[in-house]
């Protein structure tokens, strides 16, 4: 387990006492990831410790989520095939393919 | 019956689809987020329902009242507005994509409503500094809303920075989450700060609930001692490809750091806000006229300069929650067509005195640029940095902001320049000794991202 970044507090932990959810995963560029139901992609990614995944066009620069509220663009990624899907917004679906790059 | 829609589930656009039910309306609520609740009362999804969802906020218990409250009303959740389309002589056309969020093949719908009230809030403001686009720097409402509705902590060793009493709930969440808050940092200096929150004590009797939600978050800080310090800023961030150290320094009253006192801290993530600026570009399209600020104005019964169109809460100017469950109320029951009372006008009024003091304690003071290099990224989208916003506008010698940002690029990015835009504008102000057209970076004719596809085929549906 990696002690910097991103991560999702284990439900043990949690003081908000989190009801049981699916657990779902999606591909990121081919490899499964798992996240919750009801998670955004974003959130996926975050929770399984991930900090950017985007690459920028003019400075190859890396970029993950910077708003969190689907205002700045900075988080997005292809989704089953369709390019800039913010995932920041987009709730997540069982068998989900990411692709971070396009 | 009068038809009103409200767009936002937040807390405005909740009080006012109560009070105008109330008032005998049929009500729409069309929120872009998958549930309601908006900014404030963010939550785990229904997949995922919380036993303890108050750990997270205060008067959790409105909102659970006021949902239950909105028996009778139509909720639509997922649904992107993207453009309200004005007429001359009755309320705009409220055009909007129902399904996944930036989906290909959303369901169109369009409403004509008898009165419309805007509730659509407000997004923050980040003062751009160096290293401020490495990941691991976010907004401070990044961090709120990854810890309210996943879980999810954005970092291990956390700094929270900027301005406002924002700053608080947000290391209280950090917190509850797993994370371990290193500093609070507020840029405004106790002088200003008390001022502010000392002058007339008696008006902020009328906001005494806030005030108890902010000496609990206070005590919260004091419990895991983490230190709050006053007129000190996040002035730069360091790493290759992400955060590892934040430079740390004094600012004076006009927000200039203060050469000699800075200091690096180990951090793997970093939250930072300096403000909030109203979410107004639907209000902007619907033709409503906005003040200096970029707020909606309204007059006492929530009315905007457009006939028939309403707006409540932090579009109307930055004032809070509980400004924003006032200002709903008035706007629902007047978009109606009934009387608000007295009661809630004056509701109005007391929230509006604590926002005062918010703009008055905290508002952004212009010595922010100090901490602004040359190879600072001014523009997050379009990767412009501040020296190459300086040098154009040296070498054009242009005191046009439309020209510039053509002419650089800084603005025109795919976030239409939500996040750099003020800052762009400030910035050449200060270069040019003074732009000629200031203000243009708010006019934005698309309040959300619509596809080539999903366009055509509107058009084919009106063929
Ligand atoms: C990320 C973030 C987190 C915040 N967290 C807190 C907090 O924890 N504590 C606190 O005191 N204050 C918080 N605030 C401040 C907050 O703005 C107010 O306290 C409060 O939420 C304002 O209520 P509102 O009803 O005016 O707007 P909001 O609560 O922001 O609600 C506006 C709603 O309108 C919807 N909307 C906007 N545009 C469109 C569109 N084009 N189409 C469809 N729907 C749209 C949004 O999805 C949103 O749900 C936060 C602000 C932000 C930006
Ligand atoms: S993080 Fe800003 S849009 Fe997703």
């Amino acid at each position: 387990m990696t002690t910097t970044g991103p991560a999702r507090i284990g439900p043990a932990d949690d003081p908000v006492q989190p009801g049981d959810a699916a657990e779902i995963v999606v591909l990121v560029d081919d490899v499964p990831v798992a996240g919750l139901a009801g998670q955004t992609i974003a959130g996926v990614l975050m929770g399984a410790g991930r900090q950017s995944w985007r690459t920028t066009a003019r400075q190859g620069r890396p970029r993950g989520v910077f708003c969190g509220i689907g205002v700045c663009f900075d988080c997005l990624v292809t989704v089953n095939g369709l390019r800039d899907v913010r995932a920041c917004q987009r709730r997540a679906a069982d068998g989900d393919e990411v692709s971070t790059h396009d | 019956m009068t038809e009103v829609l409200i767009i936002g589930a937040g807390p405005a656009g909740l009080a006012a689809a109560t009070a105008a039910r109330r008032s005998g309306a049929r009500v729409v609520v069309l929120d872009a987020a998958e549930d309601v609740g908006g900014q404030y009362w963010r939550h785990l999804p229904a997949q995922r329902p919380a036993a303890r969802e108050q750990v997270l906020h205060h008067g959790w218990s409105r909102f659970t009242a006021l949902r239950r409250e909105l028996t009778g009303v139509e909720i639509v959740t997922g649904a992107q507005v993207w453009l309200a389309e004005r007429h001359d002589d009755r309320p705009p056309t409220v055009h909007v994509l129902v399904g996944p969020a930036d989906g290909r093949d959303r369901e169109q719908r369009t409403f004509e409503p008898d009165a419309l009230v805007l509730a659509t809030g407000a997004y923050e403001r980040t003062l751009p500094f160096p290293g401020w686009d490495l990941p691991g720097v976010f907004t401070a409402g990044a961090a709120q809303a990854l810890a309210k509705a996943e879980r999810v902590a954005v970092g291990r060793r956390v700094l929270v920075a900027g301005a406002g009493p924002f700053l608080l709930p947000v290391a209280s969440s950090l917190i509850r989450t797993g994370a371990r808050v290193v500093r609070v940092l507020e840029a405004g200096g106790w002088g200003r700060l008390g001022r502010a929150w000392t002058a007339r004590p008696t008006e902020l009797l009328g906001a005494s609930h806030k005030a108890g939600e902010l000496a609990g978050y206070v005590r919260d800080l004091a419990r895991h001692r983490i230190p709050y310090r006053v007129a000190t800023g996040v002035i730069a961030v360091h790493g290759r490809d992400r955060v590892e150290e934040v430079t740390v320094a004094r600012l004076d009253a006009q927000w200039a750091p203060v050469p000699g006192t800075s200091q690096r801290v180990a951090v793997d993530a970093v939250c930072v806000s300096h403000g909030f600026l109203p979410r107004a570009e639907l209000a902007v399209a619907a033709g409503c006229v906005t003040g200096p600020e970029g707020a909606v104005a309204v007059d006492g019964d929530c009315r905007t300069s457009v006939p028939g169109v309403f707006a409540a809460g932090e579009i109307t100017g930055i004032g809070g929650a509980d400004l924003a469950l006032a200002e709903g109320t008035l706007a629902g029951t007047a978009a109606a067509g009934a009387a608000p009372t007295q009661a809630q006008r004056r509701a109005v009024l007391t929230h509006q005195r604590f926002a005062a003091r918010l703009s008055d304690g905290h508002g952004i003071r212009p010595g922010w640029t100090g901490w602004v290099a040359d190879d600072t990224l001014i523009c997050r989208c379009e990767e412009v940095t501040a020296g190459e916003l300086r040098d154009i506008a040296t070498a054009t010698g242009s005191r046009g902001l439309r020209s510039l940002k053509l002419s650089t690029r800084a603005g025109l990015g795919v976030c239409q320049g939500r996040v750099c835009g003020r800052s762009v504008e400030e910035l050449l102000d200060r270069t040019t000794g003074g732009l000629l057209d200031p203000g243009r970076t708010a006019a934005r004719p698309l309040a959300g991202l619509v596809r080539l596809g999903e366009l055509a085929r509107m058009q084919g549906d009106t063929e």
